[in-house]
């Protein structure tokens, strides 16, 4: 990674978030340090619960009033973590815009899409009324929306889920931000759908040589689409590397069996998905140690004591780690992941094996297979 | 009242408007009609004594309605004492939606002491029983005992909007602050905050309109609750000055030819029957159009 100040557009260290509730202090995001570069795109993915979400909301500061965050966040050099949100204003939307999960909840049902587009070229370009209507035709055509005019003089229930992401997308972009952040962005989706968003994000991004930090909790979306990719766990990430290097060798217990829960195209009929069993740990007492060793095989006495330290591979400095027994590298006792309770996948099994597949799985979703 | 659950039901409703609808409608045009035009009507002056015999009987003399106890036009009365009552009513409900609107969205939006502050105010406000508290209000704007001619008065009908007004606000913050709190949270909310939406523009152009509807229905319940409470105010005496009309005061004048003339008391408390009942056939019809094209989202 290059370490040019202009290149680097968000450089984000120990970055802890905590919300206060009732049940006590939840541990949302516990120290994340991470750098991305103009053009790049990060994939963030983890399970349900695994603060990625957050993560992103965090770097934002779109956060509500019963968090704390500590740690620091430079955007293009200069430190926004705790400034006050009405210092905020002058980033969000112009310098850093985000695409939220579900876009039938994340438009407003009562204001023409018109509104919803031009309310932030108002807000922070000044635009007279028909320079900022041609600004979101050019917007509605650059997300591929056909009749730009028309669909302007629509409200959000008149169109599909597709299109309504592609408006999120176009409000996002609308006053040219340098950095984007995707939640989940195609997790509402239909299938068919997710690919074209997925591809047309890509393209924007490239075009507008944005930084881009896409979440997921779908391996499947971000190979081949993210530059690195990093994995989060319990608020956590556990593993970071280049894409290719990641699915190539794969070195944290927990993102080998995030991708062996994903269903093969190759699998035989019937075969029993390898799901990871137990859940996430309570982001409000995380246990001591590794916070993946209660679900983990390869889990021994340490795991369970010390917190394995992010550490570079030998082979790759780029890649990094949180595990005390990477994958491939110590032989260890007990191979393989606990499979809801049952032993190993052994082959000569996998024909005779009951139908039930996909119970329980996390990270697993239809997408998953074209991986 | 709060967002209501997704319907599930995949039929379209009705767009027509069903046959009450249409006659509630009627109604409240006729009576509103009348209230404005009543100076350009064919009536006799609502304060004269025009009829030979006080309580004179519907129909005798020309007089459709006939005549009260002082021998006045009972239809000049009842449609004059409509325009007293629907001014007092209309007028205390909106200053109700606009005050109580935007206290009510403020301390939705804003949950630190901003949103305690007024919650707590609207509290207070709501424990007082409402016709005490308007009773004292128009007796403290009437001047009280105070003997002095020369002192400023607002005209009764303006001190009745403001006490009746004072009531109402609490209702209607209560009913705004509870949408507001149920819209604040929504995505889209979020989305404009990410998009640099000052609190402002996220109040008044994201979440106001989404309030609306709500609020509207209220307001229009709240137009009924108004003309009865008038009818209240006007038993204790508190209403317009005599000899003015108004439905309460006809009510209340009626009262003590109960025997003799039913129909003196009889004729505004229905004209305060239909009304009452139109708005709030029409406030129910608003209500579920507006919850559907909220579950349909």
């Amino acid at each position: 990674m290059s370490n040019d100040p202009d290149a680097t557009v968000l450089e984000v260290t120990d970055l802890v978030t905590r919300f206060s509730s009732e049940r006590g202090t939840v541990n949302a995001v516990r120290g994340v340090s991470l750098s991305l570069e103009r053009g790049r795109t990060l994939g963030v993915v983890g399970e349900s619960g695994s603060g990625k979400s957050v993560l992103s909301r965090s770097i934002m500061g779109l956060m509500p009033g019963n968090a704390s965050r500590t740690g620091s966040v430079r955007f293009q050099g200069e430190e926004i973590l705790n400034l006050p949100s009405s210092e905020l204003r002058r980033y969000w939307g112009q310098k850093m815009a985000m695409v939220f999960q579900d876009p039938m909840t994340a438009l407003n049902p009562v204001l023409r899409i018109e509104r919803q587009i031009t309310e932030s070229l108002h807000e922070h370009i000044d635009m007279s009324k028909t320079q900022a209507r041609e600004t979101a035709l050019a917007l509605l055509t650059s997300v591929g929306i056909p009749e730009p005019a028309r669909r302007l003089r629509q409200y959000p229930h008149e169109m599909s889920g597709g299109m309504r992401q592609r408006i999120m997308i176009a409000i996002a972009l609308a006053c040219g931000p340098r950095m984007l952040f995707a939640d989940e962005p195609t997790t509402a989706l239909d299938v068919t759908v997710q690919a074209q968003i997925l591809d047309l994000l890509q393209d924007l991004q490239r075009d507008r040589q944005m930084a881009m930090i896409l979440v997921t909790h779908d391996l499947g979306v971000v190979a081949g689409r993210a530059h690195d990719i990093a994995v989060m766990y319990a608020g956590r990430i556990v593993e970071k590397a280049p894409s290719a290097r990641l699915f190539a060798a794969v070195r944290h217990p927990y993102t080998e069996a995030l991708l062996r829960s994903i269903p093969k195209l190759e699998m035989d009929k019937h075969t029993r998905l390898d799901a990871i069993s137990g859940r996430p740990p309570d982001l409000v007492n995380v246990p001591e140690g590794c916070s993946f060793a209660p679900r983990c095989g390869y889990a021994q006495d340490i795991c369970h004591t010390d917190d394995p330290p992010l550490q570079a591979d030998a082979d790759d400095p780029s890649h990094v780690f949180a595990c005390h027994f990477p994958v491939g590298e110590t032989p260890v006792p007990t191979p393989g992941i606990k499979v809801d309770g049952r032993p190993p996948r052994v082959a000569a099994d996998d024909t005779t094996t009951p139908t039930t597949t996909g119970a329980g799985t996390t990270g697993a979703t239809p997408t998953g297979g074209v991986y | 009242m709060s967002t209501p659950p997704p319907s599930d039901d995949p039929v379209e409703p009705s767009k027509r408007l069903p046959v009450g609808a249409y006659l509630a409608i009627a109604w409240l045009v006729l009576i509103v009609g009348a209230a404005i035009f009543a100076d350009f009507l064919p009536l006799e002056d609502p304060t004269a004594e025009v009829a030979s015999l006080p309580r004179m009987a519907p129909g005798q003399e020309g007089l459709l309605l006939g005549a009260d106890n002082n021998s006045r036009d009972m239809l000049s009365r009842t449609i004059y004492g409509a325009r007293a009552s629907l001014t007092i009513a209309v007028g205390a409900v909106a200053l109700g939606f606009v005050v109580g609107g935007l206290l009510g969205l403020l301390s939705g939006y804003f949950r630190n002491w901003i949103g305690k502050v007024l919650s707590s105010l609207f509290d207070i406000l709501l424990a007082i029983p409402a016709l005490v508290l308007a009773l004292s209000l128009v007796a403290v704007l009437k001047g009280g005992g105070v003997q002095d001619d020369d002192a400023f008065r607002l005209p009764t009908i303006w001190i009745l909007i403001i006490s009746l007004g004072v009531v109402s606000i609490p209702l209607l913050a209560r009913i705004t602050r509870g949408n507001t709190m149920a819209w604040a949270q929504r995505d889209f909310v979020t989305a404009a905050r990410s998009q640099g939406a000052a609190h402002g523009r996220i109040l008044f152009r994201e979440i106001l309109p989404n309030v609306l509807p709500a609020m509207g229905y209220i307001a229009i319940l709240g137009i009924a609750i108004a003309i009865v409470a008038e009818g209240g105010l006007a038993i204790l005496g508190a209403s317009v000055d005599p000899p003015n009309p108004s439905w309460g005061v006809m009510i209340n004048d009626g009262k003590s030819a109960m025997r003799d003339a039913p129909f003196i008391m009889f004729i505004p408390i229905v004209a305060t029957f239909f009304t009452v009942m139109s708005l709030n056939y029409l406030g129910d019809l608003i209500r579920d159009r507006f919850d559907v094209r909220e579950s349909a989202l």
